[in-house]
């Protein structure tokens, strides 16, 4: 399978956040502001990136020639705690200033399904290293895509005339669903 | 924080404070597998089941995990029983498995388990954590079995796989049964509980 088509569906055609619907709660979480949104989207796809690759090695390495592929779960929820964990201490240290903008997003991520989720699905389907590559990295490009979208609508919405019932989470809702109508469009992009 | 007894534990996770509707936790699920009712159904069970497990195990290990090591702990204690939740889809009903794929596994990351673990479990004894868990579990299925149900109807004209709206009488709306039916139609079921709630309590302070 070729790298790009891999890193297209990720990031476009097969959204995470809109078409799988992993990573929910940051993506309504961290939504309000534009700034945030773009620090917590760069900061997912670093850990993402480097998640795929790690537990690519452990799946491929340790688990399938041991027959334990039923740990998956356990190992990669494990994998991705102590890596956030790593990334930040080695953030804290080398860079200060990225620390103090990407720091407080950092323990959030261990619970992004958005990172377990494509951990599973690379396990699932099977890819290569490369393609587990881009898979990372095109999931967390797509999510970084999303969560910016709404961050710019919800930003628009502060000015809008919203029913009373429908405030905050209802309409944030609302909306995700008329962005992954509009990323249903891409369905037609590619048939990965 | 008042006394509350065992009973009272168990219904606040259904309705008061129930986990989709009011604290929006546990969304992911909620919205990628209620793409049929039957397939709610078995997510909410065997979300429910792992709560109540992890929330017993997590309270009778309470005294003993020391505070700073306690999120990997109780991230291990859930991981441990979602794989038993796992493999026993698998091996009991390999088709719903299969529809719900990675899912069932990401039943770990579910933020609703974690926070009963976290602010309840940890906290209080044997009894009323599993009390707490069970409504919380039930409550998760009630919303993901009715949202399924929606879901189903609209976009396949049946509910449970039994037919009941004929292709005659009602053309599909396959938009529910694809992503962003799923955001739209909690969004309108939020927003609706919403306005009859806001409506109770003017109606009560008057």
């Amino acid at each position: 399978m070729n790298v790009v088509l891999v890193f297209l569906s990720a990031a476009i055609v097969n959204n995470l956040v809109l078409s799988y619907f992993l990573g929910i709660c940051p993506f309504l979480g961290v939504s309000r502001r534009l700034d945030t949104a773009v620090n917590m989207g760069l900061a997912t796809t670093f850990v993402m990136t480097l998640a795929a690759v790690i537990t690519w090695l452990i799946n491929n390495y340790i688990l399938i020639p041991f027959d334990l592929p039923f740990l998956q779960n356990v190992t990669f929820i494990i994998t991705i705690a102590s890596l956030v964990q790593l990334v930040e201490m080695f953030i804290r240290k080398s860079s200060p200033p990225l620390y103090r903008s990407l720091g407080i997003y950092l323990p959030l991520i261990t619970t992004n399904c958005a990172i377990l989720g494509l951990t599973l699905f690379e396990a699932l389907r099977e890819y290569s290293l490369i393609e587990s590559l881009f898979f990372g990295l095109g999931g967390g490009v797509g999510f970084t895509l999303a969560l910016v979208l709404m961050a710019g609508m919800r930003e628009e919405l502060e000015f809008a005339d919203v029913p009373k019932a429908l405030q905050g989470a209802p309409m944030t809702l609302l909306i995700a669903g008329m962005l992954a109508l509009a990323f249903m469009g891409f369905a037609g992009l590619l048939s990965v | 924080m008042a006394k509350r007894t065992i009973t009272e534990e168990f219904k606040k996770g259904l309705w008061a404070e129930n986990a989709v509707l009011r604290l929006l936790l546990g969304m992911c699920p909620a919205l990628a597998v209620t793409n049929s009712a039957i397939n709610g159904l078995v997510m909410g069970l065997a979300s429910t089941f792992v709560v109540v497990c992890s929330s017993t195990m997590v309270s009778t290990i309470r005294r003993l995990v020391p505070r700073q090591v306690r999120i990997p702990t109780y991230i291990v204690i859930i991981a441990g029983f979602v794989t038993l939740a796992d493999l026993f889809l698998k091996a009991q009903f390999p088709a719903i498995s299969k529809a719900l794929g990675p899912y069932v596994p990401l039943i770990v990351v579910n933020c609703m388990i974690m926070s009963r673990a976290e602010f309840f479990a940890s906290k209080h004894p044997l009894k009323p954590s599993m009390a707490d868990a069970l409504g919380t579990g039930l409550g998760f299925t009630g919303v993901l079995v009715v949202l399924g149900s929606i879901r189903e109807i609209l976009g396949f004209g049946s509910i449970f796989d039994i037919v009941i709206m004929t292709e005659e009488a009602f053309t599909p709306w396959v938009i529910m049964i694809l992503p962003p039916g799923a955001f739209l139609s909690l969004g309108l079921m939020i927003g609706i509980i919403n306005h009859f709630t806001e409506l109770r309590k003017k109606r009560s302070g008057i």
